[in-house]
């Protein structure tokens, strides 16, 4: 196990090394203080444990890599993840997974806004409520929310499937709940056994596009 | 017996006989004019400018014996990898989407052989763009579309794009009849979906997250790239301010003559200002912060010959970039389509509906059967020679001006011919010492 400390070691310190020829597979960051850009555009995987509170980026742009943090995390945690597993154990702010294509973004507390705003195929569990306009945009991937929703959930949104457990409180444009099949539910318990959650599928709601504004019509002119 | 007189017919100078034609459009369509191109108005541009060749107060260089500099690097603040250029005009970022592929493969062959980038666009990076590309400038665009770190990491600069001159503040959108299965797999969204691409990125809010994300991307790259940050020209001496603030080492600053995909009319025509007053807004916010010539400066917006690239390097800045121009270079527009755009309801010099997919020249299309007209090869022969031209001719001028680089071409080369371009460009009025705005 390799453990750096960023009360004496820089954040440059840190990505060098993990970018670098990699030998160790588990590695510890300590006193990482609420510091941006914390283990970004890791493409080894490898095991990466962060004591504490980091800022914004954390693990943007992951490959492979499973990344844990024992903390909150601020803007954007896996902004444009491609694969591996990103963890965090507290709550994480606005923009979490933002455009990301890839892997398993879990977040054990809340989210702010934006949650999955862009995503792109991945997958995002959310153990709390997520804020307004999550998944704006959304292309691909699925969001799993165990709490509630904020405002204008799934605004303009394209193939990308959410499941939420508690209240919703206003669905964005062209956002639409859609029937739990068989297949949803199986899809769902799923990724909740992925995450490590312990939660009755059958008790969460699923919404999806409703498909009117993919091309453009006049007539719609209103939801734009 | 009276005299019959045949009345002259006298246009509206308000409602002139486009104005009329767009009402009706409106009326019957219920939808905005989506076109592509740049503005189609008469603005004040670099023709407003004239470069002042030595006599007696100056000492001309003799042409094509004594030398005249051309190259360029950017880059050099931060980057562990600053970009060298032999040339200081550059490729601005166009689409995959946009443009064929063949299109893309053409714009790299032609930069290189004349030694200078190319850029991606929206959408992504294509094996064939980044094959021949020997510069490749990577986007990092709002949407997002196609963005992974290994193409950042094969990129050899990152351009972040906040505006583009033709709509600053506004998204792009890439219409359902150009989204191709390839186009769509790139995108990841449904083939045949208008696919917007946001006017904002989805994860900062303001320059201090700006400072963050150029931050973050030098931090996955290794430090080793250089940043850009791309403005649409509204408010250059604010917008380049925070830009540097924020860490950038090269500001792309595009203005309104700028070119696009396919965007409202109205948007094209209406929003930004034009190339002229926002490089001396740009020049004037680096001077102030120290990092003229420090932190590149690339302009872009409707640069078409030499004298336009020779005028832009003496206003101070450090090189520019051309998209509709190459596109022409390569053979969009060309007289020899004349009949088939006629069929298209336009014409050779004319075609601007980009956004249609339906482009006889292969380029602005992904039409399997259209982008096969276009030899990259050709192409790129024909995009090289016309990048050597701009190149000749603004070393000409510079010789002229007795300049043994174009980076040497300054203010004091240039003077305005109208009152309007003297103040914005902040050089004299020609024939006198008066710049307006700032005395005698």
């Amino acid at each position: 196990m390799k453990t750096i400390d960023l009360s004496s070691a820089s954040v440059r310190d840190l990505n060098q090394a993990l970018h670098g020829d990699v030998q160790d597979r588990e590695w510890v960051v300590t006193h990482p203080a609420g510091k941006h850009n914390l283990a970004v555009g890791v493409n080894q995987a490898v095991s990466i444990d962060i004591n504490g509170h980091a800022g914004y980026y954390c693990a943007g742009m992951n490959q492979k890599a499973s990344v844990t943090v024992h903390g909150n995390v601020g803007v954007g945690v896996a902004e444009n993840m491609m694969s591996g597993t990103v963890r965090v154990k507290g709550s994480a702010s606005q923009a979490a997974g933002a455009t990301a294509h890839g892997g398993l973004l879990v977040i054990e507390g809340d989210a702010g806004a934006r949650c999955g705003i862009s995503m792109k195929g991945v997958d995002i569990v959310v153990g709390g409520s997520i804020g307004h306009m999550s998944c704006f945009m959304a292309q691909a991937g699925r969001l799993v929310v165990c709490g509630d929703a904020g405002d204008a959930l799934g605004d303009s949104l394209y193939e990308t499937r959410i499941y939420v457990r508690g209240e919703v409180k206003s669905l964005g444009s062209d956002c639409i709940e859609k029937e739990m099949r068989a297949e949803h539910l199986e899809e769902l318990q799923e990724l909740l056994n992925r995450a490590g959650f312990d939660a009755d599928p059958a008790s969460f709601k699923r919404y999806g596009s409703a498909r009117t504004l993919y091309n453009f019509k006049v007539d719609n002119a209103s939801a734009y | 017996m009276s005299e019959k007189h045949t009345p002259v017919l006298r246009e509206s100078a308000t409602f002139d006989r486009l104005t009329i034609q767009e009402i009706q459009r409106a009326a019957e369509t219920g939808i905005y004019d989506i076109r592509g191109g740049g503005t189609k108005r008469k603005l004040p541009h670099f023709d407003d400018l004239l470069l002042l060749g030595a006599s007696v107060s100056r000492y001309p260089l003799e042409g094509y014996r004594e030398k005249c500099g051309t190259d360029v690097v950017l880059g050099t603040r931060f980057a562990k990898k600053p970009i060298h250029l032999k040339i200081p005009v550059t490729i601005a970022g166009m689409s995959f989407g946009a443009l064929s592929a063949n299109a893309k493969e053409a714009l790299g062959r032609g930069a290189s052989i004349a030694g200078t980038s190319t850029t991606t666009g929206d959408g992504g990076m294509t094996p064939e763009e980044r094959g021949q590309s020997q510069h490749l400038v990577y986007q990092y665009l709002p949407s997002r579309y196609g963005m992974n770190p290994d193409d950042l990491r094969k990129a050899d600069a990152i351009e972040i794009v906040l505006g583009q001159g033709a709509k600053p503040g506004g998204g792009g959108m890439l219409l359902g009849m150009k989204v191709t299965e390839r186009v769509a797999g790139m995108r990841t969204l449904p083939v045949g979906v208008d696919q917007r691409s946001a006017c904002r990125h989805p994860d900062w809010t303001g320059p201090d997250d700006l400072a963050i994300k150029i931050a973050e991307l030098r931090e996955i790259t290794d430090w080793e790239k250089p940043i850009y940050v791309k403005i649409g020209a509204s408010r250059p001496y604010y917008d380049v301010k925070l830009a540097v603030k924020a860490g950038a080492d090269v500001i792309v600053l595009d203005g309104m003559q700028g070119g696009t995909a396919a965007t409202q009319e109205v948007f094209i025509e209406h929003v930004g200002i034009p190339i002229l007053p926002a490089i001396p807004q740009a020049v004037q916010a680096l001077q102030e912060m120290g990092m003229h010539r420090k932190v590149q400066l690339i302009v872009s917006g409707g640069i078409r010959n030499g004298a336009d690239v020779a005028k832009a390097m003496a206003l101070g800045a450090d090189a520019v970039a051309i998209g509709t121009a190459a596109l022409v270079a390569l053979g969009d527009n060309h007289p020899r389509l004349d009949d088939e755009l006629k069929k298209i309801g336009s014409a050779a010099g004319y075609y601007d509906d980009w956004q249609n997919g339906r482009d006889p020249a292969g380029i602005t299309t992904q039409d399997p059967e259209l982008s096969k007209r276009l030899d990259p090869v050709e192409a790129g022969r024909r995009l090289a020679n016309y990048l050597r031209v701009l190149v000749l001719e603004a070393q000409t001028m510079a010789r002229a001006c007795g300049k043994s680089h174009l980076h040497n071409l300054d203010p004091e080369d240039l003077v305005a011919l109208t009152v309007e371009a003297a103040a914005m460009a902040r050089v004299p009025l020609a024939g006198t010492s008066w710049i307006p705005g700032q005395g005698y």
